[in-house]
């Protein structure tokens, strides 16, 4: 079957088994290999993209489900060149150490940011719930959307200040 | 590598096309929606359709909660998402709320609706034991018109349920009564697990009386259990300790748990026993909030 959706900004189309998972579609077909493929059984969120906005796990959506829809994966975080705060959130606070489970947390965090700018600690531990860390590193993590939360409101601050 | 077996895919436009898929391609075929509970079951290739009908476009005309005089209809579509966000949902029965906290994770609830969960039939599933404890009912449709089955007519035993090869399961309602409060309480191995053993209560009182309760556990039998024995054992009763013992004694007594890797049947009796008082309890303390 022909199944066309926007990934990353990009039309796609493609020719696609009707079973063809996801997560295998934006690894295996558009080499968009950030997206990670791990557990199979939705339980550990390395393949968490975005379907219209929201954080899904890709290896529990069938390609052909998101035909017609918007995907974001990893690699559509940073922004001309530029990292996404919570990238350079992660870099600045140690928030990867194998690096496995990164690309869902960072989508993750970036949608928790979205919607609450400011979470507490508690908020973002239960926004990344659905995600395993096997390094366990977790404090770090936290401590790097953190950072990037910071970032942003001082950024915010600043053109607030400008205009 | 757990990927499903070849199928075919449609996607339906509005519920009669949905339906009108259905009848043309049989028991062959099966509703997707959220896919959290049927992709992992095809992965495993314990279901294995030909097609699958994809309905999530149809989230506009069956994802919705609506707060009617006497009961609250709830659109098959419903994302878990949004039933644990919806204040006028939690105003109503906060048991929805309860559950929902426990429910997988959210990126998973960002997905997987209340109709599914239902049709899934898992003995352990959590809102069907919601919509047991509030004696809520289903509303299945057809090409010709619909029907409405009680919780206890819907669920036919483990991963079965009432829904014919040309139907879907389109709503559910649950009557509202005034004075009434509701709580879930679950113990599950690890945070968003499937239940070892959970237990629902929703209470409602006339001045310092229970003028009804109900009681409903996930886990413990084939299907989703109410325990009708506790409504009339507490009936026209004023809450106290010694009563929600009774009402965790009739619980553990009228279930029917299996020994398996989620814990012993010992295990599990025990937990519906203790869950059932909890969950009262906190029914009872939400309303006396409230006055």
């Amino acid at each position: 079957m022909r199944v066309s959706m926007t990934v990353n900004g990009e039309e796609i189309t493609r020719e696609i088994e009707g079973r063809l998972l996801l997560v295998h579609f934006l690894r295996d077909h558009l080499s968009l290999t950030g997206t990670h493929w791990g557990c199979d059984t939705s339980n550990c969120g390395t393949c968490v993209v975005w379907l219209d906005g929201e954080p899904v796990k890709s290896c529990t959506v069938l390609a052909a489900m998101a035909g017609g829809h918007e995907v974001r994966t990893v690699e559509g975080l940073e922004r001309d060149g530029e990292l996404d705060p919570v990238q350079q959130g992660f870099m600045e606070c140690h928030g990867l150490q194998c690096g496995f489970c990164t690309p869902g947390m960072l989508m993750t965090a970036r949608a928790l940011l979205d919607r609450n700018p400011s979470p507490s600690e508690a908020e973002i531990r239960e926004a990344i719930s659905g995600q395993i860390c096997r390094c366990t590193g977790y404090a770090t993590i936290v401590r790097s959307v953190r950072w990037a939360a910071a970032r942003e409101a001082a950024d915010s601050e600043t053109t607030g200040s400008m205009s | 590598m757990q990927v499903p077996a070849p199928v075919e895919y449609e996607r339906a436009t509005s519920v009669d096309h949905a339906i009108g898929l259905l009848e043309r391609l049989g028991s062959s075929a099966r509703i997707i929606a959220g896919g959290h509970s049927l992709l992992p079951m095809m992965k495993l290739r314990l279901a294995g359709p030909e097609y699958l009908i994809d309905i999530n476009d149809l989230h506009g005309e069956l994802g919705y909660i609506r707060i009617e005089p006497g009961r609250v209809r709830i659109g098959a579509m419903t994302r878990h998402r949004e039933l644990l966000e919806s204040d006028e949902l939690a105003e109503a029965f906060p048991i929805f709320r309860d559950a929902e906290r426990v429910i997988a994770d959210p990126v998973v609830r960002n997905r997987g609706t209340l109709g599914g969960s239902l049709c899934q039939a898992d003995p352990s599933e959590d809102l069907s034991a919601v919509c047991t404890t509030l004696g809520a009912s289903c509303v299945i449709r057809g090409r010709d018109g619909e029907r409405v089955v009680t919780m206890e007519q819907f669920h036919r035993g483990p991963y079965e349920t009432a829904v014919g090869d040309a139907e879907m399961l389109v709503e559910i309602r649950v009557p509202v009564r005034p004075g009434g409060s509701s709580a879930y309480e679950k113990v599950e191995r690890r945070a968003g697990d499937w239940a070892i053993v959970s237990a629902g209560a929703a209470v409602w009182m006339e001045g310092d009386v229970i003028a009804d309760a109900r009681v409903g556990l996930a886990a413990v039998g084939p299907n989703t259990t109410g325990i009708p024995g506790v409504s009339e054992a507490v009936r026209g009763r004023r809450p106290s300790e010694e009563l929600y013992q009774r009402a965790g004694d009739l619980a553990a007594r009228n279930c029917r748990p299996a020994t398996d890797m989620r814990g012993s049947a010992d295990y599990k009796r025990h937990l519906a026993e203790e869950l059932t008082k909890r969950a009262l309890r906190r029914s009872v303390a939400r309303i006396n909030e409230r006055v």
